[in-house]
């Protein structure tokens, strides 16, 4: 077998393992589609109430930035999985096996997909039954949300890397809320990218939380019309920056966690 | 013909710490080697590198005919590790555990099933085959992990302190095993904070302290270089020391220890049984009685005590066997 079905198969032998886990351990998949349904309705209700938006609902056009900022919370599961790994040595015994190098993370990363698309399905039956719509074609739908899930991909990605180089389980969460909190809320999901001070600003127009958000919201069709125009150029084609932050993260990160994976030990 | 491990110079630093200072091993094929040494002496630091897991500051290292360093993707594929701390998935079953690391030697789907089943029955885990490991007691789960170093039978084996914390039954029944697997021709390299474990399952120790070999040879020779045999007596009257050590001074080959506890002697001898004998005929002769009298050959603690000037179990805790080290082992890397 080449290297590259070898470390496939490696990798699927790896994911396998992730899937019983899942099944096995329903506690987290309870709190992992729980969490999305919280997030719609407190920032749905909290937020959706207090602001009015003419010609459209303010509760609308937020879900589609709830879908990207969930998401990416979803992926500090990745993370954690990783470092509890590490903490009980699985991982010690993987890198004595004459198995792919990236296969462990690959593995994980690619079953944790199941967790995204699970939670993502939660929060559109959820954001449907507060009175989100989807007024754009069936294909855009599906688009919006393949983006979001590679989205959502890419920042398992960056998670694996920070679970790899923190010492342990315990500060994972922490240490992920780092960047997850910085990437969420300076973005175009609550407010617009306008109202943000100057360097702010310019964060928030090439933060891909705001171009995943708004290229689904344009997608789904919910943007109010008469809308302004945005002025930065991944606002302006965020489909097509979404998609290169997302292929530039795979690869930058996978690289780094893959680099990392084969130095480190259990501490 | 080459040994089936040989490390050369082994340096490793984590910051201030050297955790290695020069360590050289060599392991004849079919033999065991026991590392022998406290907690933070250097033990799974030394079983990282020759793993692979760890690359070494200086030294080199070769494992089944293969270069650590130049090769380590190879030598993984020539050998089994089972760690320290039992390294199974705790939630899938024991079977899914060896399947899993079947699958990931790239047994192929069949052998790997095969093999599975084969080490379960083997490690007489079959009844608890398709259990989550998490009910696993932790006898079980340390002949599970040794059964994970086994799938892909690997001509040489590492294994990291396997009965630490182990229950004295457990490890009774996991020496059996490794002896068994030695029969069978596997190159072991063991460590091991217990003595008596070394002294059970290793033909050649090393003594390791501060991650530098402070000495080395079979069991037998350790014991040697510490000093011979004794005779311990216990006197029934302990104011007939006097009278009995002028009677044994002639049989002895060193100082004469005595008075601790009171009534105590310990004398230094040569020859054995038959120098037992004559000292009972001296003492009997000289109307001396006895309480309790016996041969005694130094043990291993006796060994690390004279060689480190501490006891090998003195930074494990009080732990007796069944204690276990505590689960703070400095040294790991």
């Amino acid at each position: 077998m080449s290297s590259v079905a070898q470390a496939l198969a490696d990798t699927a032998v790896v994911a396998k393992r992730n899937v019983i886990k899942i099944r096995r351990v329903p506690e987290v998949l309870t709190f992992v589609l729980i969490s999305p349904i919280m997030f719609v309705l407190l920032f749905g209700y909290v937020f959706g109430n207090a602001i009015e938006v003419a010609g459209s609902s303010y509760r609308e056009f937020l879900i589609a930035g709830i879908f990207a900022q969930t998401v990416m919370f979803g992926a500090t599961f990745t993370g954690v999985g990783i470092a509890e790994d590490m903490e009980k040595g699985i991982i010690n015994r993987f890198r004595s096996l004459p198995m792919a190098g990236s296969a462990v993370l690959a593995g994980r990363t690619a079953s944790d997909v199941i967790y995204n698309v699970l939670s993502v399905a939660v929060m559109a039956i959820t954001g449907l039954i507060v009175g989100w719509r989807i007024r754009g074609s069936f294909l855009d739908a599906v688009v919006a949300f393949g983006l979001i899930l590679l989205f959502a991909y890419a920042v398992s990605w960056v998670m694996a890397y920070i679970a790899l180089i923190v010492p342990s389980v315990e500060v994972i969460n922490n240490a992920s809320f780092m960047v997850i909190f910085p990437l969420s809320f300076i973005a175009n999901t609550f407010v617009p990218v306008e109202d943000l001070p100057g360097p702010l600003q310019t964060f928030a127009e090439w933060n891909p939380v705001s171009t995943v958000t708004q290229a689904a919201r344009e997608l789904f069709g919910n943007i109010p019309p008469g809308a302004p125009q945005p002025d930065a150029w991944p606002l302006q084609n965020p489909v097509i920056y979404s998609l290169l932050w997302i292929v530039a993260a795979v690869a930058v990160f996978s690289t780094l966690a893959v680099r990392r994976y084969q130095r480190v030990t259990k501490n | 013909m080459e040994p089936a491990i040989e490390a050369v110079g082994l340096v490793k630093r984590f910051g201030d710490v050297t955790a290695l200072s020069g360590l050289d091993l060599t392991v004849p094929e079919g033999t065991v080697l026991g590392v022998l040494g406290p907690n933070g002496a250097g033990k799974t630091t030394a079983v990282s590198i020759l793993t692979t897991l760890l690359l070494p500051d200086e030294g080199s290292a070769r494992v089944a005919g293969v270069d650590v360093l130049a090769d380590p993707a190879e030598v993984r594929r020539r050998i089994g590790l089972s760690g320290q701390y039992a390294a199974v998935d705790e939630v899938l079953s024991g079977y899914e555990n060896l399947e899993m690391i079947g699958r990931l030697y790239h047994l192929g789907k069949e052998r790997a099933r095969q093999r599975a089943n084969e080490l379960l029955e083997r490690f007489d885990l079959t009844q608890a085959a398709n259990r989550s490991v998490k009910g696993y007691s932790g006898g079980m789960r340390r002949r599970l992990d040794l059964a994970g170093a086994l799938v892909a039978a690997p001509p040489v084996l590492f294994l990291d302190e396997p009965t630490t914390g182990l229950d004295p039954r457990s490890r009774l029944d996991l020496w059996e095993i490794i002896r068994e697997l030695v029969t069978q021709g596997t190159t072991l390299l063991l460590t091991t904070q217990y003595l008596e474990e070394a002294d059970h399952l290793a033909d050649d120790i090393v003594v390791i302290d501060h991650g530098t070999a402070i000495a080395r040879g079979t069991s037998d020779q350790l014991k040697a270089q510490v000093g011979g045999e004794r005779i311990s007596a216990t006197l029934e009257d302990p104011t007939d020391t006097a009278a009995a050590i002028e009677a044994l001074v002639p049989l002895a080959v060193g100082d004469i220890e005595s008075g601790d506890p009171a009534g105590q002697l310990l004398v230094p001898i040569s020859g054995g049984a038959a120098v037992l004998t004559d000292a009972l005929r001296r003492l009997d002769a000289a109307g001396i009685g006895l309480r309790d009298v016996g041969l005694r050959r130094p043990t291993l603690d006796d060994v690390f005590l004279i060689l480190t000037g501490h006891r090998a179990e003195e930074d494990a805790g009080p732990g007796g066997l069944a204690e276990g080290a505590s689960a703070d082992d400095t040294e790991a890397a």
